[in-house]
């Protein structure tokens, strides 16, 4: 079993962030970033194109951060795999034991830097998910076997601050019925949002493990760069400028992001934090400090 | 295409903007057309729904599964398909591009699901 699956059936908190993207024979990047996240991280994910921009592929980054001591969430998106792509790489990944994977509709081909692509979008997120659990359940989804069955823990993910808002919690249902056990969260940047979508998920009766997502940025020019550029985000003017307009731009910001933290984590249903980190500084070990949690060895 | 699918594009295509998928779920969506989302998403609206309700990849075009969702709570459509609109869809299967989903809904042929889906829906 996975470190991040027992640690949330143990009913534990749990930390995730996000690998870095890596590109070509890199191996020296792909260990001091796990020697970064290793002792602060219970599990880390290995994305699969980000932002629709080509990078070393998801499931050869996950292998790579297993061989370095991560325990990896292997992130499948729809956008660039059809059917037989996307269970090609489960079971590739099922291969190498790695177990946890978290299934997501991904961003367009437009978000990247070759809008010229061709979009696939084969299936969505949804059916992704439940694709996972038909391997899980011995099968390709022909229905040809597989021996063994790899034993998935399989996550989804959700925006919960996207419109429409009051469908958000429906949506997750959805995606428990298709077979997610736990579930990742988009940024957010609107703490009510959020936390109606926390409590709307948990009066709906889900027990699913929820992992809002932080971003530690260096100043309000990457605040008005999601928000202007990424679609799903949106960010309050005032949570810029506040960071814009004070003596030291990049504390406020990190003031800001632990704010968040500590907000996310005083949610009932709420069971830890993934954190993508664009500062690459030395706020990492300082943020993981301040909500408490000591480095692993 | 053979006639039937031609007759039901000529009525579905004007009024739907229909792209004749053979698999019709617009009872369930709204009466919006599902392939007309530029992700063609069967279990929408992604996470990449704009601040004022508009599409990821065409900022211009209101999200058609935002407007599914309007649609379903607002025009006089049966219970039955209004609570379907959370339905999980299986994957389309995409041999039936380009046939009468009237008569694929006839013959029970738009509801056949690979064996493996199936067989994860009743075990999990």
């Amino acid at each position: 079993m996975s470190r991040l699956r027992s640690l949330l059936e143990a009913g534990e908190q749990v930390f995730t962030a996000e690998f870095p993207v890596i590109d070509g024979a890199n191996m020296d990047k792909v260990a001091r970033a796990a020697d970064r996240l290793r002792p602060w991280f219970d599990a880390v994910n290995a994305t699969d194109n980000p932002a629709a921009n080509a990078h070393a592929s998801n499931v050869a980054v996950a292998i790579a951060m297993k061989m370095h001591g991560l325990d990896p969430i292997l992130q499948v998106v729809c956008r660039d795999k059809n059917r037989l792509a996307i269970q090609a790489d489960l079971s590739g990944a099922a291969l190498h034991g790695i177990v946890n994977v978290a299934m997501l509709t991904g961003d367009d081909v437009t978000a990247g830097d070759e809008p010229e692509t061709r979009r696939v979008f084969d299936v969505d997120g949804p059916i992704a998910v439940r694709i996972a659990r038909t391997l899980r359940n011995g099968t390709y989804l022909s229905g040809r076997k597989i021996n063994p069955a790899p034993d998935f823990f399989i996550g989804a993910v959700e925006n919960p601050g996207a419109p429409p808002l009051e469908y958000r919690v429906q949506r997750v249902g959805k995606k428990i019925e298709a077979g997610a056990q736990f579930l990742q969260l988009q940024i957010c940047y609107h703490p009510d949002r959020l936390e109606r979508f926390v409590a709307g998920v948990l009066a709906a009766g889900h027990s699913i493990p929820i992992i809002p997502t932080i971003v530690l940025v260096k100043g309000a020019r990457p605040l008005q760069f999601m928000h202007d550029k990424v679609p799903g985000i949106d960010i309050p003017q005032g949570t810029i400028d506040r960071v814009a307009n004070a003596a030291d731009p990049a504390e406020a910001a990190y003031q800001m992001v632990l704010e968040q933290a500590q907000f996310a984590l005083s949610l009932p249903g709420v069971r830890g934090l993934h954190v993508t980190d664009f500062r690459n500084d030395d706020t990492l070990g300082r943020l993981m400090t301040d909500l408490g949690r000591t480095p692993r060895q | 295409m053979g006639i039937g699918a031609k007759l039901e594009h000529m009525v579905k295509g004007p009024v739907w903007d229909c792209r004749m998928c053979g698999t019709c779920v617009l009872h369930s969506t709204g009466m919006t057309c599902p392939m007309t989302c530029p992700k063609t998403l069967r279990n929408g609206p992604c996470g990449g729904v704009r601040e004022n309700g508009h599409c990821e990849v065409k900022p211009e075009m209101m999200c058609v599964w935002t407007k599914a969702y309007g649609r379903t709570q607002t025009l006089p459509l049966p219970k039955v398909w209004r609570e379907e609109y959370n339905d999980l869809r299986p994957p389309l299967d995409n041999q039936l591009r380009g046939t009468s989903s009237w008569s694929n809904l006839f013959s029970g042929r738009d509801r056949r699901v690979p064996a493996g889906w199936q067989a994860a829906e009743v075990e999990g």
